[in-house]
């Protein structure tokens, strides 16, 4: 039996957290509650990632439902003597939004968590990610034995794809219909692969679904087991996940003791195994066919389609492979059905979507939204804005493969089909914003630095009409860009599209394409005028104050590291060219954009 | 390990109830022992002793049991409050461990306040 205690503390323990200290604070926490002799009546539970990353180390205090942030082990001693002695909530880690005064001490009323619908994420904060008992607590498993017990593959099928539930890897391929064109191909060996191939710069969705919730996964891909009739498994997961290859190995092992995965589970005579695969962190591998290619212990490189995966996929056996996120999804969609999945959602894109914030925002973390949520609510209510009250230039949706959405688009409502208007994609779920320091073209030849590296070379168009956008870009923002070149870009690009036989050159130009579509003028200044406005592009700066934009504020002068910056009280600031070294130091201080 | 069957999951997911009911919120009762400096100098330690070892006791999982500063009427504490869901609280005045015991019973676990021990029933919220 379980012991009651009166409070719970939930301590993050994604990666993110453990990185900023987490674990040292559970430690501090474990020791002080023992001295306080305290440790019978407050439970520590590690979980997954809380999703609030920006202010980690984080922990939720139950029943109160509060939350902490930037806790550190010194800080321990007074948080535990004030929350569970004194039961006042500890003002100093409470949370304060933006340009606000007044701490918000419970969770669900931060505004970060408030907008939030947790279905992928249903166990966020709230189970032990290494325990399997607390997963059944919350209701896990009960999907995956009413599919096992209670539903014919037909049934599972019928239901996956009323749901409208879409692959959340990025195509949004219906995902019931997957199932169903696999369950139909006749065959006695069937594979079920899970793509955790999360390579996107910026993306970390599926890794804290697989750090803070395996069992999800488990269920997910038993459900799907069953609706094509596969007894064999794999969990394709890149090495550089180290916390979720642990856990989601742990998670098997724990199926397995307790008969959920391998012979007759549940006692209903179906079997599943289920390995996990360890990739060595190629971005195509996150391409179906590559992903097989490398499980089979190939070089990861994708073929033609078809046959497709589902008549001829791993070994030449027809396989499904869905993606962590959607397989997260599964269980309450069996649990609850078709209708209260898509009671959440638009038309033709249902249920909530996990994005991972980085880049300019005040709140940088996980979130989980309805489909069709404004893009603004995620930037402004959620993500807390723009970082250093610098404004808001775009948003790069779909990682290398996807394309930015600027400012004046910003009440595009997010899902598959508005998303895809705007020529980027809703990808994986990475969502990098951008300020006006960002220079558009740079950021265009970053991404194509990544799947110029990353292409697997197989086919010309990728391989060397990459590695072409690429030079044309490096010139540009090297200040040699020539009449025309945004013209080649586009039209190499469309070329690269259209011939590319995978998804990765399919996809990469849309990073330049898009910067053009929306920021031509950006391009066009610094071919023609050999300007940067964003001030990136160190060849275009020339590093001299422009005088009546400059406000004699003296900030530059304070953060020149050369002594090139000459100024004084009441004076313009110069710029000693003998001196500069072009760190840009003093570009990066100015408020008023007066360096030129 | 025992392999499971579908009514395990069931018992399983009983046992552990207590600690995700803590978590999911929606108590039946909220139980506030007031544990300022005040409060713990009179003893607010074994009511909060008393009243974990009562809810081990009563196997209930919609009690939650929570700290508080000083309620503002030092003189009379160990303090408690008893808030019942869609009911005003009831504060609970000079506690003893057999009176924290009495109030569980018959307040907590029955619906009915213990008149001689309360100090006033309304007022403030905690939540």
């Amino acid at each position: 039996m379980e012991t009651t205690y009166r409070s719970n503390i939930m301590i993050c323990a994604g990666t993110g957290c453990v990185a900023n200290g987490s674990l040292k604070v559970k430690d501090a926490l474990e020791t002080e509650l023992i001295k306080r002799n305290l440790q019978k009546e407050v439970k520590i539970v590690l979980t997954g990632c809380n999703g609030f990353c920006a202010k980690g180390p984080v922990m939720v205090v139950y029943p109160e439902d509060i939350f902490y942030q930037l806790v550190k082990p010194e800080d321990v001693p007074h948080l535990v003597e004030e929350h569970f002695i004194k039961g006042r909530p500890v003002q100093k880690f409470l949370y304060t939004p933006p340009a606000q005064k007044d701490a918000i001490p419970v969770m669900n009323e931060i505004p970060f968590f408030k907008h939030q619908v947790l279905r992928a994420l249903r166990n966020r904060s709230l189970i032990d990610a290494e325990k399997i008992e607390e997963y059944i607590a919350r209701d896990g498993y009960m999907a995956a034995a009413k599919a096992l017990t209670e539903m014919t593959p037909e049934q599972i099928v019928s239901e996956m794809k009323k749901s409208g539930l879409r692959g959340r890897g990025g195509a949004g391929f219906l995902t019931g219909l997957k199932w169903e064109l696999c369950a139909r191909v006749p065959g006695d060996i069937k594979y079920i692969l899970c793509n955790g191939d999360e390579g996107d710069p910026g993306a970390f969705m599926d890794r804290s679904v697989m750090e803070a919730d395996p069992h999800s996964v488990l269920e997910g891909m038993i459900i799907a087991a069953k609706a094509i009739n596969a007894h064999y498994g794999y969990i394709y997961v890149r090495a550089e996940y180290p916390l979720a290859v642990h856990r989601l190995q742990l998670a098997i092992e724990q199926a397995k003791d307790r008969g959920l995965l391998g012979k007759d589970i549940l006692g209903t005579g179906f079997d599943l195994d289920i390995e996990i695969y360890q990739g060595a962190g190629a971005f195509v591998c996150g391409e179906e066919t590559a992903l097989m290619a490398s499980i089979e212990g190939k070089r990861g490189m994708p073929r033609a389609k078809p046959p497709f995966p589902a008549v001829k996929g791993l070994w030449m056996r027809p396989s499904v492979l869905n993606n962590v996120e959607t397989f997260a999804n599964v269980p309450p969609v069996i649990l609850h059905g078709a209708d209260w999945f898509a009671s959440l959602g638009t038309e033709k894109s249902k249920g909530t979507k996990v994005f991972a914030l980085s880049g300019a925002l005040n709140n940088i973390g996980l979130v989980e939204v309805p489909m069709g949520i404004p893009l603004k609510t995620i930037i402004y209510d959620i993500g807390g804005g723009v970082k250093n009250n610098r404004k808001f230039k775009a948003v790069q949706m779909g990682g290398p493969s996807g394309g930015c959405i600027p400012a004046s688009l910003i009440d595009t409502p997010v899902d598959y089909e508005n998303i895809n208007k705007t020529g980027a994609i809703m990808g994986s779920g990475g969502m990098v914003v951008m300020d006006e320091t960002t220079c558009m073209p740079a950021m265009a030849k970053f991404f194509l630095e990544f799947t110029e590296d990353e292409s697997c070379g197989k086919c010309v168009p990728c391989r060397v009409g990459n590695k072409t956008l690429l030079t044309i870009l490096q010139r540009i923002t090297s200040g040699e860009g020539r009449e025309g070149d945004i013209e080649l870009l586009l039209n190499l690009s469309q070329q690269i599209k259209d011939t590319s036989l995978c998804g990765l050159g399919q996809t990469s130009p849309n990073p330049v394409l898009t910067t053009i579509k929306y920021f031509r003028d950006e391009y066009e200044a610094h071919i023609k005028e050999h300007r940067c406005p964003a001030r990136v592009c160190t060849p275009l700066v020339k590093f001299v104050v422009d005088k009546d934009k400059c406000k004699k504020c003296g900030q530059c002068f304070r953060a020149c590291p050369t002594g090139a910056l000459k100024w004084e009280k009441g004076q313009v600031a110069y710029i000693d060219p003998e001196k500069c070294t072009k760190c840009k130091s003093c570009i990066k201080a100015c408020r008023f954009w007066s360096i030129d | 390990m025992a392999k499971l069957t579908i009514a395990d999951l069931k018992k399983i997911k009983e046992e552990y109830h207590a600690n995700q009911a803590l978590r999911e919120g929606g108590f039946r009762v909220k139980i506030t022992v007031h544990m300022g400096t005040c409060g713990i100098a009179a003893g607010a330690r074994t009511i909060m002793n008393t009243v974990m070892e009562e809810l081990a006791k009563s196997d209930k999982k919609d009690i939650a049991i929570t700290t508080s500063g000083c309620a503002g009427l030092c003189s009379q504490e160990p303090m408690a409050t008893i808030e019942l869901a869609g009911e005003p609280p009831v504060k609970y005045i000079a506690l003893t461990e057999e009176k924290m015991r009495r109030i569980f019973t018959e307040h907590v676990m029955s619906g009915k306040p213990v008149k001689e021990f309360a100090l006033v029933q309304g007022h403030e919220t905690t939540y």
